[in-house]
């Protein structure tokens, strides 16, 4: 078990949500919480940036956030992918699509790998 | 005497709540699993069910990681529908019965030795939401009484299945020593296969999925010792949360009755069913 991730993460693309990821990603995470509310969503579709900085998050984070990089967020920001999932209200992204970018396909051959394409909230 | 007459083991994928919001219960792509409920809900309409414990978790929709309970329990007359971003669904809040709450409180806690956070207000999640409309009516409003439970399956270190499995048989005593006549649905809800995240995004696992719905029914106590990695290598690492089925089967009796199942694999997770009774 590593001490810094709380897992010997063996399984293959996978990150164990541990406490250690989640401390990590405490704010980030929190960041995407507050988007549960409905002026919260707003304020951050007036001015992100400035609504980032408000939640305390770093440059590093900012800048993934905006680049839609839930791979790196996960990977190595500590995110959740049930917090990061939230960010589709204010991105219109859905879940197959935070999916494809993390596995690093586009959205429409990651579908291709699928028995049946069902819509989501996007 | 409380009794429980309805064990039921049900994903609860968020998808399955946009669909039935805007109605394609009958479209190709929703009609195999929207089917499979039908039956389902006749028959737990037929057993008279008045009240309802549903094991679940949030996804934060009402806790967060600042600090968060292992099992925290409703005990409230009404819980609200929460927003989990993408605005509130339209669907009455569901309804408690803070004195059977306490009830199961009182014995969980002192009889039974499990240390539970109590909930006077709780915001429901599609952890409970997303397959309730197609187990119970809600027109104009919910025919069962409800005891949301929420259990920790995303921050590890996560409860065992056996401290979940010992959860379901301390549920059924709980209920049984309540004076009022109430009829209990117990509710399991998650899964089955799915990863939402990495580059194992995707991963599915139809025979396991099914193995799990033979061994929840025959032989679920070669279920409780299985390691947490294991569940996620099989299932993905987010189908962790099917040890909650373990805290519905054991509140039923060692032998079961078999009801009804229904099995759907379509985009991203499986998508299981099973409904059971005490032996008679
Ligand atoms: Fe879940």
């Amino acid at each position: 078990m590593s001490k810094e991730t709380g897992h010997s993460d063996h399984i293959p693309g996978t990150h164990v949500f541990t406490g250690q990821r989640s401390k990590r990603g405490l704010k980030l995470n929190r960041f995407a919480f507050s988007l549960n509310q409905a002026s919260n969503r707003e304020a951050y579709l007036q001015d992100a940036e400035a609504y980032m900085d408000n939640c305390g998050l770093s440059s590093w984070e900012k800048e993934k956030v905006l680049a839609r990089d839930y791979k790196s967020l996960v990977e190595e920001g500590g995110g959740s992918i049930y917090m990061l999932l939230k960010l589709g209200s204010v991105t219109g992204e859905g879940l197959a699509s935070l999916g494809a970018q993390q596995r690093g396909e586009t959205k429409e051959e990651f579908m291709q790998t699928r028995n049946v394409a069902l819509k989501e909230n996007e | 005497m409380g009794k429980i007459v309805a064990g039921v083991g049900t994903s609860h994928v968020p998808s399955i709540g946009v669909a039935y919001d805007t109605n394609q219960q009958l479209t190709p792509e929703w009609k195999p699993l929207f089917d499979g409920y039908i039956p389902a809900k006749e028959w737990l309409k037929e057993k008279g069910v008045t009240h309802a414990i549903v094991i679940y978790n949030d996804h934060g929709t009402d806790f967060f990681f600042d600090k968060y309970p292992t099992f925290a329990m409703g005990a409230a007359d009404e819980y609200p529908i929460g927003d989990e971003s993408f605005g509130v669904r339209d669907l009455p809040s569901v309804k408690g019965d803070t004195d059977f709450s306490f009830h199961l409180a009182n014995e969980l806690v002192l009889k039974h030795e499990f240390d539970l956070t109590i909930c006077q207000e709780m915001l429901m999640d599609h952890g409970l939401l997303a397959p309730y409309p197609l187990l119970f009516d809600h027109e104009p409003d919910w025919s069962v009484k409800t005891v949301p439970f929420n259990v920790n399956v995303l921050q590890h270190p996560l409860p065992t299945p056996r401290r979940l499995w010992k959860l379901g048989q301390a549920m059924r005593q709980s209920v049984e020593s309540y004076p009022e006549d109430v009829r209990v649905a117990i509710l399991g809800t998650g899964g089955l296969s799915h990863q939402l995240h990495g580059t194992r995004f995707g991963h599915m696992n139809e025979a396991w999925d099914k193995e799990f719905l033979d061994r929840i029914e025959d032989d679920p106590e070669s279920l409780l010792d299985i390691p947490h990695d294991v569940w996620m290598e099989r299932g993905g690492a987010e189908a962790v949360e099917m040890m909650m089925w373990l805290t519905m089967r054991g509140a039923l009796t060692p032998e079961v009755t078999k009801i009804h199942r229904n099995y759907y694999l379509p985009m991203l997770t499986g998508m299981g069913l099973t409904v059971l009774e005490d032996a008679a």
